[in-house]
């Protein structure tokens, strides 16, 4: 589903990411976990080109992201971005952020749209908020809203860059809810995350990423239970 | 004051004509400071530079100045170029007179001039906007456009409104400059009436309570519409 070839980026003379390869299957939920500054966030921006790489490959289902022939707004339509930051559109209401982009980008009519809109917010339990502006919700609801918004588009793989860092506590829980009913019903998902339980519980595979590479990866059991880098080690036992 | 009482349906005349350009000018310059304000934004290097120099030029020189450039430079350079034309390239002759309309021409420079100030209004409202926005836009799939259309711009102009009513107080005022072009605003009709009168202090005196009355309209009008805006921000 998506495939990283040597993926290097730059900032300037600021070296972020120094070569990273992978690859996500269908269905599959992949955690990727670092320190802050590791390259995780830039690594996953970087799928949906919201960063420019600066060499490497990117293909989604097979098609070159950095071949200028491809239609890179066609491949965002197909790739869900959720935010730390939400980003939700504040001039319009929940179900006008959901059915904005199927509108505009998909050409749904309307009523189709708002429809889709309509059983999205019910899917993350929201139906009650339809009409509300992003103000006026929690930022649990508003995260919640920005997974709707994504799910809209009908995205093949779905991307989370820390949907829970920027919550308060006692809301993270109902945003990690949310991602796991998706996993559980087979999407595709890349997961940037500080949450140690949700990468056990839901990753089927997970990424150590430090210094802008891929230190190791494995199931949750061995990353967590038998790490092997001593930095992963290091990580492990600053957070667990 | 018996003058003041006898000339005042002139002075008001004037007012109505110093509003109407201001109007007019002030709309046309959103439309064109819109456009400028994006190329100045813009990812293609020529349009930025352009947008730039444009900018630069109109809000570098004096108004006065740019009056004068429409109203007496401007026929020359058509007729001018017009002869060159026909003598080079046997162009058809198309153009009989040059003069301008002076209403046409206080229209021109006084859009053109606005236009600048908007631009960098338009152009800083955008980039007041989070960059979250954008991104969130694209990341759905929408082009650069769509999500300038439909997520940032409608959230600008919010913020644009009041720095706008402080363009058009602005504007409302420097069209006094147009009475030396022979404009009959305002300012052009005080002066008709001193030159017919020889009474000027209260004439003077009403004129600039005139231009008082409508910038201090005009500024609650904008307070009230921040004060708007920002609870519903």
């Amino acid at each position: 589903m998506i495939r990283v070839e040597n993926l290097h980026k730059s900032f300037g003379k600021l070296k972020v990411l120094n070569g990273i390869s992978c690859r996500v299957a269908p269905r599959e939920v992949v955690v990727v976990i670092g320190p802050s500054g590791s390259g995780k966030s830039t690594f996953l921006r970087c799928i949906n080109l919201l960063e420019q790489p600066t060499s490497g490959q990117i293909y989604i289902d097979g098609v070159s992201l950095l071949d200028p022939k491809t239609d890179i707004n066609a491949i965002r339509a197909e790739v869900g971005m959720v935010f730390q930051r939400f980003n939700l559109f504040p001039h319009k209401t929940a179900l006008e952020n959901i059915s904005l982009a199927p509108m505009k980008v998909r050409n749904l009519p309307r009523q189709e749209a708002e429809a889709v809109a309509y059983d999205l917010l019910k899917k993350v339990g929201l139906s009650d908020k339809a009409n509300v502006y992003p103000d006026q919700l929690s930022g649990g609801q508003q995260q919640r809203v920005a997974i709707a918004r994504a799910l809209a588009m009908r995205p093949k793989v779905m991307l989370f860059d820390e949907p829970t860092s920027a919550l308060d506590p006692e809301m993270v829980g109902e945003v990690l809810a949310v991602m796991k009913d998706l996993a559980r019903e087979g999407m595709t998902m890349a997961v940037v995350t500080h949450e140690m339980g949700f990468a056990r519980e839901v990753g089927d595979r997970v990424i150590f990423m430090d210094e802008g590479l891929m230190v190791e990866e494995g199931t949750p059991e061995e990353i967590f239970l038998e790490p092997k880098n001593s930095r992963l080690k290091a990580f492990l036992s600053k957070i667990l | 004051m018996e003058v003041v009482r006898q000339s005042f349906h002139i002075l008001l005349a004037g007012a109505a004509a110093t509003l109407e350009i201001t109007v007019i000018s002030v709309a046309l310059g959103c439309i064109l400071g819109l456009i400028v304000g994006l190329s100045r934004l813009s990812g293609i290097r020529l349009l930025r530079l352009a947008a730039t120099a444009y900018v630069d030029f109109f809000r570098g020189t004096p108004l006065l100045v740019q009056i004068f450039i429409v109203y007496f430079g401007l026929p020359q350079l058509l007729r001018d170029g017009q002869a060159y034309l026909m003598a080079n390239y046997n162009m058809p002759q198309i153009l009989t007179q040059y003069a301008l309309p002076v209403f046409l021409a206080a229209v021109i420079a006084c859009s053109l001039n606005s236009a600048a100030y908007i631009a960098e209004i338009f152009r800083a409202g955008v980039q007041s906007i989070e960059r979250g926005q954008m991104e969130a836009a694209r990341s759905l799939g929408m082009t650069a456009s769509q999500a300038m259309r439909y997520v940032i711009l409608p959230q600008a102009v919010k913020r644009v409104i009041p720095p706008l009513g402080n363009e058009f107080i602005a504007m409302l005022k420097d069209t006094s400059l147009l009475s030396v072009i022979g404009f009959e605003e305002l300012t052009r009709k005080g002066q008709l009436v001193v030159g017919q009168t020889y009474v000027a202090f209260p004439v003077w005196l009403t004129v600039a309570f005139l231009y008082l009355i409508m910038t201090f309209c005009f500024s609650r009008l904008v307070d009230y519409a921040e004060r708007r805006l920002k609870t519903g921000d």
